[in-house]
């Protein structure tokens, strides 16, 4: 008897894991480059909206957040209609560099760094906003520049609340489905992640394989989650 | 010190209105802007650090032209080249004490991660020795008392050995034994130093202390400009002839 139980133990999770070892690379992958992308955009896009003076604020937010509450499939149009064969900046990118984000895991990369942009962008701004403004008018009244005044004030006493928004971002990267399906296609082993293969294998009918996959990408993201929460609660000062 | 300000400034909160309208001219090793709370000073003094732009006017501090509305020139803080105390201090708290008093010390890209090179190292141990804080060159603001605090937020503004020295409410915060003490040691500080002080406050003892001259605030307008004569060693002299001024004076802003 056990060793029958043991027998379809390793018949189902050895298949299961090795199936689920192509898309999760491929995975992380895509949603880290997809992070990196988000945070040197969300930070610089951040900081600027922290800034009181700056022109038409309200309206460069409403724009920063839109991918946050855009439905995937239409962020992933306009992608599309960008970047596709067609678009002008995808007939810039095949006459200059010979390239085409069409069915690319980097074109996977692009569709989850737009949709992760506003995580960052978000936190990296209530980041900047809780850092006194005194502490920049001091470092400016010293000498420093605005680019000083970033780099060795403005950053070291946000960059918890920006790495928050980094883990968040690179949660929702990891599950991006919508935008990456009509950018790059489902094709496995090339833009296939985790999510669009749970989608693949449910529609097929692999319940033990859609079950695995689906159980996996959740202990990650709580994971994520529960680091993003940690570095939130730690003050900035200590 | 030669300081000459004309400013208008107006500020909105809601129904509220303030209006700023400050004109003075006054020279010595110490300025004092005395008046009651909400009379303008301290948008004066942002203004003469930079902080705050006025809508119009000019400013002029040692001859040399700070902000003038009429000809567009409004020069950046960071190049005012004075140094500026913060009534809550505004120490960078991420940094330690030696790295705090050095902030303004480091240029260049080395400076951008805060490394200073060896004579902006040996200028930090210098001040740090002055102010009797070598042993905490390490610690960071949050374990410090309020009085070590102060000296090294007065020591990180005075590193640069600037124009000037402004000061805003800088004994305020703390409880009065150590105010005393606090006050001797700053100005006796700013003498050794050589720096001139604009400092400015709403207490009379601290206008008996730095005298020099007093200008007096009421209402976003300056009441009049009272000189002291200058002490001995250079250092402005006050006493209780510049306290008894500043009580015996009528304030419209306390009816």
């Amino acid at each position: 008897m056990p060793e029958l139980l043991s027998d379809s133990l390793t018949g189902l999770l050895v298949p299961a894991l090795v199936s689920a070892l192509v898309p999760l690379a491929l995975t992380l992958k895509v949603a880290l480059t997809a992070t990196a992308g988000a945070c040197a955009l969300g930070v610089g896009a951040g900081y600027a909206l922290s800034r009181r003076g700056l022109p038409g604020r309200d309206f460069l937010d409403a724009v920063c957040t839109l991918p946050l509450v855009l439905p995937p499939t239409v962020i992933g149009y306009y992608l599309l209609v960008l970047f596709g064969r067609r678009g002008v900046l995808g007939q810039w990118l095949q006459q200059t560099f010979g390239v085409s984000l069409v069915f690319t895991w980097q074109g996977a990369a692009l569709a989850a760094c737009v949709v992760a942009f506003p995580l960052v962008c978000k936190g990296a701004r209530t980041a900047f906003e809780g850092v006194d403004q005194n502490l920049e008018h001091a470092a400016r009244s010293l000498g420093a520049g605005e680019c000083s005044v970033f780099v060795r004030v403005s950053l070291p006493l946000a960059w918890r609340g920006v790495l928050s928004g980094a883990m968040l971002a690179l949660a929702r990267a990891m599950g991006e489905f919508g935008a990456t399906l009509m950018l790059a296609g489902n094709l496995p082993g090339r833009t296939q992640t985790l999510s669009l293969a749970i989608y693949d294998a449910a529609q097929a009918g692999r319940d033990n394989e859609a079950m695995f996959l689906v159980v996996l990408t959740s202990g990650v993201c709580v994971l994520l989650l529960l680091a993003s929460g940690k570095f939130l609660k730690l003050s900035p000062t200590t | 010190m030669a300081l000459r300000l004309n400013i208008k400034k107006t500020l909105r909160s809601g129904a509220r209105e303030f209006e700023l309208a400050a004109a003075f001219e006054a020279q010595g090793r110490s300025i004092v802007l005395f008046g009651p709370s909400g009379s303008g000073k301290t948008l004066t003094l942002r203004a003469v650090a930079g902080l705050m732009a006025p809508e119009s006017g000019r400013i002029e501090l040692d001859g040399r032209c700070l902000f003038d509305a009429a000809t567009g020139c409004n020069v950046p803080a960071r190049e005012r080249g004075v140094g500026l105390m913060f009534q809550d201090y505004a120490l960078f708290p991420h940094l330690s004490v030696a790295q705090n008093v050095g902030f303004g010390l480091g240029c260049g890209l080395p400076g951008l991660f805060g490394r200073l090179d060896a004579a902006g190292r040996s200028r930090v141990a210098e001040l740090l020795e002055l102010a009797s804080l070598s042993d905490l060159a390490e610690a960071r603001p949050a374990r410090l008392s309020g009085g070590q605090r102060q000296r090294v937020a007065l020591l990180r503004a005075l590193a640069r050995s600037p124009r000037a020295l402004l000061l805003d409410e800088p004994f305020s915060a703390l409880d009065p034994l150590l105010r005393a003490r606090m006050r001797r040691e700053v100005r006796s500080m700013c003498q050794t130093l050589g720096t001139p002080t604009l400092l400015i406050t709403h207490d009379p003892d601290d206008v008996a202390e730095f005298g020099g001259t007093v200008v007096l605030y009421d209402e976003g307008r300056v009441r009049r400009v009272v000189a002291f004569r200058d002490g001995p060693e250079g250092g402005a002299e006050g006493g209780p002839g510049a306290r008894a001024l500043v009580l015996g004076e009528h304030f419209k802003a306390y009816g």
